[in-house]
């Protein structure tokens, strides 16, 4: 089978969601979609025999072939070990959202749609072997976490956040688009194995920079890397569902996924290293030191995310040295980050879910409002523990074992030799360090705060009880894989880790099982992970219980310098500038807009003419002058006088008829039957419509013209006239090509069966001119009548928070 | 306003017979002499025009019932439809073809799939133009 075609099947089945959801009224739609991600979750499941040895697997559908366009579904150990993340927490976050969705009040439809949009376009970016359609996926989830964070359109800040998600990662994404523009015209294809294999040649190409931070402005506004995370907080206006799926366990780590992907081809290079090591550290850092400011449960976690990206980005950052060196280390990195990758999955997406219930089940996510929900919520507390513990890198949890590995590697950048790392490199434990105590610290002010500590209960905007056991199933599997993870990491690292590994540094291995990594919880006293572990908890747990101390030390950053501010300012600045420079030439006058395109066509038309010498007047080719065409010219241009000077519109409208009639009178005197006979008909015609418009119609001299507009007028009239001219007198007196009419004469009768050569090209020769004409005429029926019946008789304010 | 426009209205019917025959003769003579879809269609145009003018709007409206939006559509989806028919013969979009055939009453005759396309121009041009007279002259 070709199981490219499985990638379409949530798409495929978004289509009948709205039908389950209109007819099937008894059973919550949820359940019907549910099957769509476990069904994948088992059938992906079956590719790992073939990943763990080092297979791939490839399925490709042709879309643009003249193009070298194709969906392709290109199937090693990262790809896998992202297709399982999204259908597996998927499957989770549907089960979730089926109790946290209320089926009476929520439009479940669209919810769905946009969800299983988003499943489609997700597997899409993961698999896709294709530059042109891993766009096409990376942009339609960016639509989709747009629609999802607009679910509850009726609120500013849902839409606001939405739109900001969209600006900032759509533009990442068109950077994205430059990049691997760069990249096809580097190597030649489209194709991201193949440019692999091109790799060492395309180091040295002048475009391989651009090209490099090109792809990683696309991974880092995805990955909501510093400064482009600000949009990752706004987009917690989404439904629980939608942060935990979406914004923590897969659309975020698509810049992650871009950036394993793409390190065969870029890793060699210092600025790759630097780049992505150093904002992952910057990331990892800000976030967690800003995540303590945090008040909304949410907030907490969407900064939590934006750290923890930034921990796996510099850890591939620092996979990539593996390149240079020999030294274990950093191979180890890698598989670090792959590791945390998963850990951060299960662990963020059952704290998210526990937020969720918070919120459902207290009505307010403001952790100064909460407090002492321990003893109602038992089973909740026990979730959120696991996973905050997990998260500040606590054993018996899956998070200690990652953390511990980033800290190692972030100690041995220390004695890697190139690139400047001697000089520079001891910043970078430090800052990982300080970073990994805030990341304790607001772990236990997560937790800690919400459920212990005096409980103000009977102020909540709703008694809070336990949830109801359909919710907590999802995190609670999510919270026992955790702790199953801390016990048998060597399994996963067999079957799913050392694959992607392998993915990530193919020229490094030649099978998964030569990557010699055995994960140990315990390496012994001498061990410095451990050391740093401890010291992390003990100035951790110092910092949190000093919290009431420092916390309003974040107030001294003035709001107007922040980044929000920033983006703010931009889109209001960009706003106002477009409209001032639309209003500044838009005047919605119709003939300003004649007026602009005519006075660009004659100058350029006549422009061109004469640099490229192109004006040729050959007197010998024109027709003799005869007394009927004499005359007629005479009534042509006296009609033409009369329709300038005419004193009454009515007037004018004839004499408008009496010069088609004469250039028709020229078709019949030159014997061209078919244009004579159609311009007499379109006269009769069009002079009939402007009578029938003739009441409508302003009177004459009241266009409140100056003498300068109508200087300016006569000057682009005459100029669109001697252009006419030119152009007519020039291309008749030369022909760069042989003429095609006589291929016309040839092949009418043969190939065409027709005798009338001008209706043989309208409808067969040129057929597509004449389908394309047809279809504007239509449109302009359509749109006089829409302007006139359908005319907006009073501006109506609508309030869309109605 | 109350016009008497006896002779007018007495010559439009008339007239108008004679304009639309032509217009329909023109049109299925396009392929050979001088004519076909767009001028047909602008021909059937000015015949209903000239009816417009002698008569009113409503008159018109009941004399000939359509809806010439409808008539735009049919006619677009005519063309497109032909356009496209040619993809089930596997031929390249747009293929026309054509063969003699006799026919009773016409006797030999050379039948096109350029004249189903070419109809579908008449539909539209008739459908457009008279969807924008009506529109701009039953306008108060």
């Amino acid at each position: 089978m070709e199981f490219v075609l499985l990638i379409f099947l949530p798409f495929v089945f978004a289509i009948l969601v709205p039908f389950a959801y209109k007819y099937i009224k008894g059973i919550h739609t949820g359940w019907f979609v549910l099957l769509v991600p476990l069904v994948l979750f088992g059938y992906y499941l079956s590719f790992i025999p073939l990943t763990m040895d080092g297979g791939h697997a490839i399925s490709e559908i042709k879309w643009i072939p003249t193009l070298g366009i194709a969906f392709t579904s290109y199937i090693d150990g990262l790809s896998l070990l992202f297709t399982l993340l999204i259908t597996g927490i998927g499957s989770l976050v549907v089960l979730y959202s089926i109790f946290y969705m209320d089926k009476k009040k929520e439009n479940l439809g669209s919810f769905y749609v946009y969800l299983l949009l988003f499943m489609t376009a997700m597997l899409g970016v993961v698999q896709s072997d294709n530059t042109m359609t891993l766009y096409l996926f990376w942009e339609l989830t960016s639509i989709s976490s747009f629609l999802l964070i607009g679910y509850w359109y009726t609120r500013d800040k849902s839409r606001f956040g939405a739109l900001k998600s969209m600006m900032i990662t759509v533009f990442g994404g068109l950077m994205m688009l430059g990049g691997f523009i760069l990249l096809s015209i580097m190597g030649e294809t489209f194709s991201i194995r193949e440019l692999i294999a091109q790799a060492p040649d395309l180091v040295s190409h002048p475009y391989f920079t651009s090209a490099l931070i090109l792809i990683l402005l696309g991974a880092f506004t995805k990955s909501a890397q510093f400064p482009f995370y600000i949009w990752l907080p706004d987009a917690m206006e989404a439904p629980t569902p939608v942060s935990a799926y979406l914004h923590s366990a897969t659309m975020v780590k698509a810049g992650i996924y871009l950036v394993a992907r793409f390190t065969p081809i870029f890793g060699t290079s210092s600025t790759w290293i630097w780049l992505v090591t150093g904002i992952g550290l910057l990331t990892l850092f800000w976030g967690s030191f800003f995540a303590v400011k945090q008040t909304d449960l949410k907030a907490i976690l969407a900064f939590s995310t934006v750290s923890q990206l930034g921990l796996i980005m510099s850890l591939l950052g620092a996979g990539a040295i593996s390149y240079h060196t020999t030294e274990a280390m950093f191979a180890f990195a890698t598989y670090a980050a792959i590791f945390h990758l998963i850990n951060h999955a299960t662990f963020k997406g059952g704290l998210f879910m526990i937020a969720g219930i918070i919120d459902h089940e207290t009505g307010t996510r403001d952790i100064r409002k909460l407090g002492g929900l321990m003893s109602i919520m038992p089973l909740s507390f026990t979730v959120a523990l696991i996973g905050s513990l997990s998260m500040a890198g606590l054993p018996p949890f899956n998070g200690f074992l990652s953390k511990e590995m980033f800290l190692e590697s972030m100690v041995a950048l220390r004695h890697f030799e190139l690139f400047q790392f001697d000089t520079w490199g001891i910043l970078f434990p430090i800052v990982a360090w300080v970073a990994s105590v805030f990341t304790f610290t607001y772990s236990l002010y997560f937790v800690l705060k919400t459920f212990l500590g005096q409980g103000k209960v009977d102020q909540l905007p709703k008694r809070p009880h336990e949830a109801p056991i359909g919710m907590l199933v999802a995190p609670m599997i999510l919270a026992s894989l955790v702790i199953i993870i801390f016990f048998i990491p060597n399994v996963l690292g067999k079957w799913v880790i050392k694959p992607a590994v392998m993915a990530v540094q193919p020229t490094l291995y030649g099978s998964p099982a030569d990557i010699d990594i055995h994960v140990l919880a315990w390496h012994g006293f001498g061990s410095v992970g451990l050391w740093l572990t401890v010291a992390i908890v003990i100035v951790g747990s110092l910092l949190y219980l000093t919290i009431p101390k420092w916390q309003p030390l974040y107030k001294l950053q003035p709001a107007k310098l922040s980044l929000n501010e920033g983006y703010d300012a931009l889109m209001r600045g960009s706003e106002k500038g477009m409209n001032r420079l639309s209003r500044a030439y838009m005047t919605g006058l119709i003939r300003t807009y004649l007026l602009y395109m005519f006075a660009f066509l004659s100058v350029t038309v006549i422009a061109v003419l004469f640099i490229k010498d192109a004006f040729v007047v050959d007197m010998n080719s024109f027709a003799a002058i005869t007394l009927y065409g004499a005359l007629n010219a005479v009534i042509l241009l006296l009609s033409i006088g009369f329709v300038v000077f005419a004193k009454s519109r009515l007037a004018a409208i004839i004499a408008l008829g009496g010069v088609g009639y004469s250039v028709a009178l020229f078709f019949v005197i030159f014997k061209a039957p078919d244009l004579a006979l159609t311009q007499l008909v379109i006269e009769t015609v069009s002079v009939a419509l402007f009578l029938l418009a003739f009441k409508h119609l302003p009177a004459l001299n009241e266009h409140g013209e100056t003498k300068k507009t109508k200087v300016v007028n006569l000057i682009i009239s005459l100029s669109v006239g001697v252009m006419v001219t030119l152009v007519a007198l020039s291309s008749h007196s030369q022909k760069l090509i042989p003429s095609i009419s006589q291929y016309y004469k040839d092949t009418v009768a043969t190939e065409a069966g027709g005798g009338n050569i001008v209706n043989v090209i309208l409808v067969d020769y040129r057929g597509f001119d004449t389908l394309f004409e047809i279809a504007v005429l239509a449109i302009a029926g359509i749109a006089v009548l829409g302007m006139i019946r359908l005319r907006v008789s009073r501006k109506e304010t609508t309030d869309e928070n109605k | 306003m109350k016009t008497n426009d006896v002779i007018l209205q007495t010559t439009t019917k008339v007239v108008f017979f004679i304009i639309f025959l032509f217009s329909i003769h023109i049109f299925f003579a396009g392929h050979y002499t001088p004519g076909g879809g767009f001028v047909g269609g602008l021909l059937t145009t000015g015949a209903i025009v000239l009816l417009l003018l002698a008569f009113d709007l409503k008159t018109i409206q009941q004399i000939l019932p359509f809806n010439f939006t409808i008539v735009t559509g049919i006619g677009l989806l005519l063309a497109l439809g032909t356009a496209a028919g040619s993809i089930f013969f596997n031929v390249p979009f747009f293929t026309h073809a054509f063969d003699d055939f006799t026919l009773p009453l016409f006797g030999e005759t050379s039948l096109h799939t350029a004249m189903l396309f070419d109809s579908g121009v008449y539909l539209v041009v008739v459908g457009s133009a008279i969807t924008i007279i009506q529109s701009i002259g039953g306008d108060d």
